[in-house]
Formats: structure tokens, C-alpha cells, sequence
């Protein structure tokens, strides 16, 4: 009976080590699996939104001392087999207005960016490579304001962790892209609608650079998640960017003609 | 323009207009004694520049851009321009442009030989980057193969030109009074046509104009006893290629013409046939030393094939550096060397620097500096005209 007793207790214990290997390569404990499964549900989720248009109120702080504001008008183009298209036309400051700004983003190839300087009436082509470039005085770079995609980055999910009283998921994302200004990035996304909540950006040096917290969302067409207020916190020095986006309108009608060089000289 | 108001005011105006434009202050020094003596020193001058921008409908707009200088030494920068009005209706496939506008053509940053829609408002910016309206029907034809421009331009803007008073002038002085080949003169109805495309990281441009030169020619005349420059506009066909490859942070460039005289003046002085180019890069080092600055390196190397003397360009190189601080108050630099590589020596320095003050002004600094130019080079007419200028602009 002994025999038979340690027989059933190694079998058991063999069934349980057997199916802890499995589940190692399963998506429930790869960090890298459940990481990309986690990344690849937060684009799921939001497909579908087609096209949109927003104000973009941004304040520049230096702790709490309001330095600057900038306004401006994004219209958005989903492009479901590649990186999304966005132009944005700047109101202030109003040296500036007039300025367009159009740019492809492609998820393998380098994204495709254009300046279109109203005083010249001239189209720039500029160098997608200017990513980790402040945006307007900002503490947001050229690379923060792209589009989300998949491939763009390799991931690993972290752990499981309360923010703002919501349970998240902690995933690590570093981009494949040899320009990029960070190291990684630590992106917190609530299990219930796969939202980003929170993005703490490393640099190169691995030290904590900035950190963006998304607040108060709001749900557009029922199902598509936008954050009204992105806060970004620079911890080297201490200044913060707050970006306020106002009267989200999705499906307008745009299509890619809208998001041409011709349309750029014509943007209002 | 009294038509085009008297409409306005009949149509009951959706609600998307908007009114907007800048107001400027600008003191110009010249530190060097002048090659004429009635040339000034200093010259302060005033600008104003409204922006009305009217919405019909979904796809349809009405432009309208006009400026005023008033300077308090040069008649010739007394002066005023429609920059723009017009009317846009914008097709699906298609864009219709009827009216007064400027057109901007090319890649490359030292001379902008592909770009001849619009005349040269010389005496705004000697470097000849601000131009005048043209009167215009342009047809954009959006394909998947390309942009097909089409223009009929009727009615030629003669160049501006500093009066006797101004620096940066021609010695002698250049009159108002010009000369035509075409027996239509200013109402010479000119036709142009662009294609432009972009595959990948290339794009491309294909321009062809016929009509009234904007480049003109110049004869010495007898004006009541005193030498003067007498434009000349000679009839021309021009064929353009303009063309960027984006490698990484290198933007390589190119813009090339070949132009042919139609019919010529009678002054003998016109190459029959020419042909000019320029080509260079541009690039970019972002966060240098570990800051928030770009650093843009340009190189550009021009050639033409007319004698010296014709042009400033004959067998030139320009380089420069431009910097963005990206910082709040938007600071910018841009330094630039112009060079004949047939002197050893550099002819022309330029400096262009500008910050915000606030929300809406803007300060700008310009130095050029004219040096140790050879007879046979434009330049040397400038020889005594490097000057600073110190500018305010308050947009509204």
C-alpha cells in the first residue's frame, strides 16, 4: 500500500510539474506572450474608429507656473493594414498659425512626415527621424504623438498592479526603432477596457525621464476609449505638459485625400 | 476686387471666417558709406499684412491676403500687394483656384530656380524669397499616378526694385519703365504645367512654363539726362525638374532648368539658351550634446551655364547650419556662406535669427554681409550694402 501510496504521490507530483512546463509556454506566465497578447487586445479593442477630428489645448508648466499655451486641430485617418495618418493645423501661438503638420506613420518602413509653412507657401518634407525631439516647447516628443503599433515594439508583461483604484496590467514595451529616444517604456493598462493609464519613459541611460498619466475618459461610439487630459511630468527638471482634447468627433467622412500634400496647403 | 467685395457682401456668409495677419516695425542699418550719395544709412519702415479667410460651404472658400510697406527713405518700398484673392472649390479628384495667389515650386534652399509662378518682390527681400500675387486659373488634377498642375496666368507682375534713395540696388538705378518682346507686353497670357509625384522616399517635379520671363533682362537708357537700368522681359520657354530622395536624416536635393529664349529684346546681351542647376543636402542631428537643440546641416552647389555677370550662381557653393532650440519662445538661427569656387574667397555671409516674445510676437535679427566680390559678380553692386536689420512682429 506504501508502494502504491508514493506511486500515486509522484504521479501526482509529475502531473503537476508537467503542467507547469506547459503553462510556461503558455501565454498565463511568458512574460513576453502575455505581454504581446495584452498589447495586440489595446489595438484590437480600438479598431474600427475610422476617422476623427479634436482640439488640442496644450500648457507648458515649469512646476506650477503656467509658461505657455498652444492650440491646435487634429484630424485622424485609421489605416487598418498599416500606421494611421494625422494632420494637425496649429491656431497659437499665432506666429505660428497656419503651420500643418502631416504624418504617416508606417509600422516596418520609416513614417513619412511633412511641414507646410503658410508665410512661404511652401511644403517641407522633413526627416522622420527627428523623434526624440521636444514637440512645440514641450515636454512631449515627435515619437510620444505617434500612433500606437503592434510591431513597433518588443514587450514584456511585468506584473499585475492597482492604479487609480483599477487593476492593471504592468507591461514593458521597447521599440524596435533605432531612433528612438528611450530605452523602455512601463505602460500600466486597466484589465477591463485595455486603456493606457500610465507610461513611464526611460531613457537611454536607463534613468526614469518622464512620466504621461491619462485621465478622464471618455467613450466615443460606444466602444472607443480617449483619454480628455494627458499629463506629462518631466522628473529631470520638473516641468509638465498637460494636453487637453476637446470636441472628439469620430467618423467625419475623411479619407485619404484629406491627408495629402495638396491638403496640407489648404488646411484650416 | 470691387466685384469680388460687392459679392461677398450680397452672400449671406456661413459662419466659419476668420480674420488674421501680423503688423511689423523693421530698422534697417548700413553701416558702410553708400555708392551713390543720395543712398541712405537707416531705414525704418512699417508693415501690415491682413489674413480674411472666408468658408462657403463644404468645398468651397474664399482667400484673401494683402500687404502694405510704408518706408520712410525709398518711394520704391512704398508699396502695396494683393498677395492673395481667391476663390477654391475643392472636387474629389480635383482643385480649382481662380484669382490672385502665390505658388511656391522646389526643394532647394540657397536660389529656387524651378519656382517661377510668381514674380519676385525684390524690394522686400533681397534674397528674393517674398514674392508678388499672380492672377491665376490653376487646375490640380489628383491622381494616383501624380499632381497635374495646370495654370493660365494672365497678366505679368513686373519685379520690384529699390528706388534711388534705397540700398541694395543696381548702379545706376533701375526704372518702373519696362521693355517687352511680346507685342502684348503685361497682358501676354503665360501657360504653365507641373507634375508632381512621390514613391517611397523620392519625389519628383516636372514643370514646363511658356510666357513672359520673370527674370528680366537690363539696358542702359538715357533718362532726362541721367543713366538708368531699363528692365527687359524676353519671352521664354522653361523646362524644370525638381527632385528630393529623404535618406534617413539626409535629405538629398536637386532642381535643374533649362530655358530657351523665344524672342528676344534687341538688346543682344541673352544667352539664346541656358541651362542652370542646384543640388545639395540637408541634415539633421537632433538632441545635440545631450540637449533639446537640432542642428540642420545644407550644402549646395550651383551651376549655370550663362556667362558671369547674368547671374549670381555661375559656379557657386552654399552652406549653412540651422538651429532650433526647441524651446517655449521658438528660437531659431540659420547661418549661411555663399561662395564663387572660382575665387578662393567667401562673398556672402547671412544670418537669420528670430524668438517669440509671448503669445504673439516675434523679434528676428538679419545680417548680411557682402564681401570681396569681383567686378564681374552681382554682388559687387552690394559691395557697400551689408546692412543689419532688426525686426518686430506682432500677429493678430
Amino acid at each position: 500500500m506504501q508502494f502504491y501510496r508514493n506511486l500515486i504521490g509522484l504521479l501526482v507530483a509529475m502531473i503537476v510539474a508537467l503542467s507547469a512546463v506547459a503553462d510556461d509556454a503558455d501565454s498565463a506566465t511568458d512574460p513576453a506572450v502575455k505581454g504581446l497578447e495584452i498589447a495586440e487586445e489595446m489595438k484590437a479593442r480600438d479598431r474600427g474608429w475610422g476617422d476623427s477630428t479634436a482640439h488640442l489645448e496644450m500648457q507648458l508648466f515649469d512646476k506650477d507656473t503656467l509658461l505657455a499655451t498652444r492650440e491646435m486641430r487634429l484630424k485622424n485617418l485609421e489605416v487598418l493594414d498599416d500606421g494611421d495618418k494625422s494632420l494637425t493645423i496649429f491656431d497659437t501661438p499665432r506666429d505660428v498659425q497656419g503651420t500643418a503638420f502631416l504624418s504617416f506613420t508606417h509600422v516596418l518602413e520609416p513614417d513619412e512626415q511633412w511641414l507646410y509653412l503658410p508665410a512661404l507657401k511652401r511644403v517641407k518634407q522633413i526627416s522622420s527621424k527627428n523623434k526624440t525631439s521636444p514637440f512645440m516647447g514641450s515636454e512631449f516628443s515627435y515619437e510620444d504623438l505617434n500612433s500606437f503599433e503592434v510591431p513597433r515594439y518588443d514587450y514584456r508583461w511585468l506584473r499585475d498592479e492597482m492604479f487609480d483604484g483599477q487593476d492593471c496590467f504592468v507591461v514593458e514595451a521597447r521599440s524596435k526603432d533605432p531612433y528612438t529616444g528611450y530605452s523602455r517604456e512601463v505602460v500600466w493598462v486597466d484589465k477591463a477596457e485595455y486603456r493606457p493609464l500610465k507610461v513611464e519613459y526611460y531613457d537611454r541611460r536607463q534613468q526614469h525621464l518622464k512620466t504621461l498619466i491619462y485621465s478622464d475618459y471618455q467613450r466615443y461610439l460606444d466602444r472607443h476609449w480617449r483619454a480628455s487630459l494627458q499629463t506629462m511630468t518631466n522628473h529631470l527638471n520638473g516641468n509638465r505638459t498637460e494636453v487637453r482634447l476637446t470636441g472628439y468627433r469620430f467618423q467625419t467622412g475623411l479619407s485619404d485625400t484629406d491627408f495629402s500634400q495638396n491638403s496640407l496647403k489648404r488646411a484650416r | 476686387m470691387k466685384a469680388l467685395l460687392g459679392l461677398l457682401l450680397c452672400v449671406a456668409l456661413p459662419a466659419v471666417a476668420e480674420l488674421q495677419g501680423r503688423v511689423g516695425l523693421e530698422e534697417r542699418w548700413f553701416p558702410d558709406s553708400p555708392l551713390d550719395s543720395r543712398q541712405r544709412d537707416h531705414s525704418r519702415s512699417v508693415l501690415i499684412e491682413p489674413e480674411w479667410y472666408q468658408r462657403l460651404g463644404g468645398d468651397d472658400s474664399l482667400n484673401l491676403k494683402v500687404f502694405y510697406r510704408h518706408d520712410d527713405g525709398d518711394v520704391e518700398r512704398r508699396h502695396g500687394d494683393i498677395r492673395e484673392a481667391y476663390w477654391l472649390h475643392v472636387g474629389s479628384d480635383y482643385e480649382l483656384t481662380l484669382g490672385i495667389n502665390r505658388v511656391f515650386w522646389g526643394v532647394t534652399e540657397s536660389q529656387h530656380l524651378v519656382d517661377i509662378i510668381n514674380q519676385t518682390d525684390l524690394v522686400e527681400a533681397p534674397d528674393g524669397e517674398e514674392k508678388l500675387g499672380q492672377p491665376m486659373a490653376h487646375l490640380a488634377l489628383l491622381r494616383d499616378w501624380g499632381v497635374v498642375d495646370l495654370f493660365l496666368l494672365p497678366g505679368f507682375r513686373e519685379r520690384t526694385f529699390p528706388g534711388v534713395k534705397g540700398r541694395l540696388r543696381s548702379h545706376p538705378v533701375t526704372v518702373g519703365d519696362a521693355q517687352y518682346s511680346s507685342g502684348a507686353e503685361k497682358k501676354h497670357v503665360d501657360l504653365a504645367a507641373r507634375w508632381s509625384h512621390y514613391v517611397n522616399d523620392v519625389s519628383i517635379g516636372l514643370s514646363a512654363f511658356h510666357g513672359t520671363s520673370r527674370e528680366p533682362l537690363f539696358q542702359l537708357q538715357d533718362q532726362g539726362g541721367a543713366a538708368v537700368l531699363q528692365p527687359l522681359y524676353p519671352q521664354i520657354t522653361q523646362s524644370g525638374l525638381d527632385l528630393q530622395y529623404v535618406q534617413g536624416d539626409w535629405l538629398w536635393k536637386l532642381e535643374a532648368i533649362y530655358r530657351h529664349l523665344v524672342s528676344d529684346v534687341g538688346a543682344g546681351t541673352s544667352a539664346a539658351h541656358f541651362s542652370a542647376a542646384t543640388g545639395g543636402f540637408e541634415r539633421t542631428q537632433v538632441g545635440i550634446l545631450g540637449s533639446d537643440w537640432d542642428l540642420g546641416w545644407i550644402l549646395e552647389l550651383s551651376y549655370d551655364s550663362r556667362q558671369s555677370g547674368m547671374t549670381a550662381f555661375q559656379r557657386d557653393l552654399f552652406w549653412g547650419a540651422r538651429f532650433t532650440a526647441n524651446d517655449i519662445a521658438g528660437t531659431e538661427v540659420l547661418v549661411g556662406f555663399g561662395q564663387d569656387l572660382q575665387q578662393d574667397k567667401v562673398e556672402l555671409f547671412r544670418m537669420e535669427a528670430s524668438r517669440r516674445f509671448g503669445a504673439a510676437t516675434r523679434l528676428s535679427l538679419e545680417i548680411s554681409i557682402f564681401d570681396g566680390a569681383s567686378p564681374e559678380s552681382p554682388l559687387y553692386l552690394l559691395r557697400r550694402d551689408s546692412y543689419a536689420e532688426l525686426g518686430v512682429e506682432y500677429f493678430f
